[in-house]
């Protein structure tokens, strides 16, 4: 195994990331979920999620992020995430609508709207965060 | 008033940054300054009421965009070579297209400005302003416009992103080979392998 600390000079780092880290993503999340009433929404928020992990990668080491989120889920979730947003659409369509007309998912056009957005603009978090933390391996993975 | 005092104040803060961007050797505290920059335009934009703009700019410029350049420096040295010839004809075409680009702007409606079309025009922002919320049941329009007037538009974008990290990990991922995980951790330093043989960079690439 590593050594515990294996970056002794970047141990105030190692720590005040490690009591920030959980309070970054619990934002993200806010940003995600929030979007409708506030500011915010899925690119936002899959930035902010990323942010976290690869803060962690620059402090920790990115051995120690992939142990955490490994490449291969990152790329599964980066085509999950295009998928959801467009099987929302095309659910749509199968329940009678447009492409990307909300307002059939649900019994009534306003819930309709509320699950289609929602279901979009996860999409679009998942998308970027993956996009986002694969970026960061790449970039890391042909270093080290 | 005091707005208008406050844009000018932050647009001089960006001058000032750029400046010191364009002149920095270091790369490291250019990055730095980008960020900076980056800040200082969403602040800009929050004093337009742009909020969801001003959010973006933050965590993308400021945040994502700095964190992924700070690691590309770790490839890198981080300080800028010194340009040996001055490059007229680059900065001459820079400056025609800055003042074309400001020219252009010259003939568009002013900041806030009630008569614009975008504004007046009933099927634009007077639409949405009234009738958004009771069709989504969203109360914040620019969400509304994003995820549901304009989806086919977000799922263009969604999918720019998408091939953007397909792109990269076609152009780096491939290097990638599998070692085996006690080998690695235990025999060589990775910095050590790294920067001892530069041409086989496959080499010291891990799981």
């Amino acid at each position: 195994m590593m050594r515990k600390y294996q970056r002794q000079r970047h141990r105030v780092l190692q720590i005040v990331t490690k009591l920030l880290t959980p309070f970054v993503l619990l934002f993200a999340l806010y940003v995600q979920f929030h979007g409708d009433y506030g500011p915010g929404g899925g690119f936002q928020a899959g930035v902010i999620f990323a942010a976290a992990f690869i803060i962690h990668g620059l402090i920790f080491g990115v051995d120690k992020t992939r142990l955490v989120l490994s490449p291969g889920v990152i790329r599964v979730l980066m085509a999950f995430g295009v998928l959801l947003y467009a099987l929302t659409g095309v659910a749509g369509m199968l329940l009678g609508g447009n492409f990307l007309d909300y307002n059939v998912l649900a019994p009534s056009a306003l819930s309709g709207q509320h699950w289609g957005i929602f279901a979009v603009e996860l999409g679009v978090g998942i998308t970027v965060t993956s996009v986002m933390i694969s970026l960061f391996y790449s970039f890391a993975s042909s270093r080290r | 008033m005091i707005e208008q005092l406050l844009i000018v104040v932050l647009l001089t803060f960006l001058v000032v940054c750029t400046i010191g961007i364009i002149y920095l050797r270091d790369l490291l505290a250019a990055v730095i300054l980008l960020g900076i920059y980056s800040l200082t335009a969403a602040g800009i934009f929050v004093v337009m009421d742009a909020v969801d703009v001003a959010f973006t700019e933050a965590a993308v410029g400021a945040g994502i965009s700095t964190i992924l350049l700070l690691g590309c420096l770790s490839h890198t040295e981080h300080v800028q070579k010194p340009q040996r010839h001055n490059n007229y004809w680059a900065l001459g075409m820079v400056s025609v297209t800055g003042i074309l680009l400001i020219y252009g702007t010259l003939d568009m409606p002013r900041y806030g400005e009630a008569l614009s079309p975008a504004n007046s025009h009933p099927d634009l922002a007077q639409r949405f302003i009234n009738e958004s919320a009771g069709e989504t049941g969203v109360p914040n329009i620019v969400t509304s416009v994003l995820a549901s007037y304009r989806g086919y538009d977000t799922l263009g974008e969604t999918v720019v992103v998408f091939s953007a990290g397909i792109a990269v990990l076609a152009l780096l991922g491939r290097k990638r080979r599998r070692v085996d995980d006690d080998e690695n951790e235990d025999v060589t330093n990775p910095e050590l392998a790294s920067s001892a043989s530069d041409k086989s960079d496959d080499r010291g690439t891990n799981v």
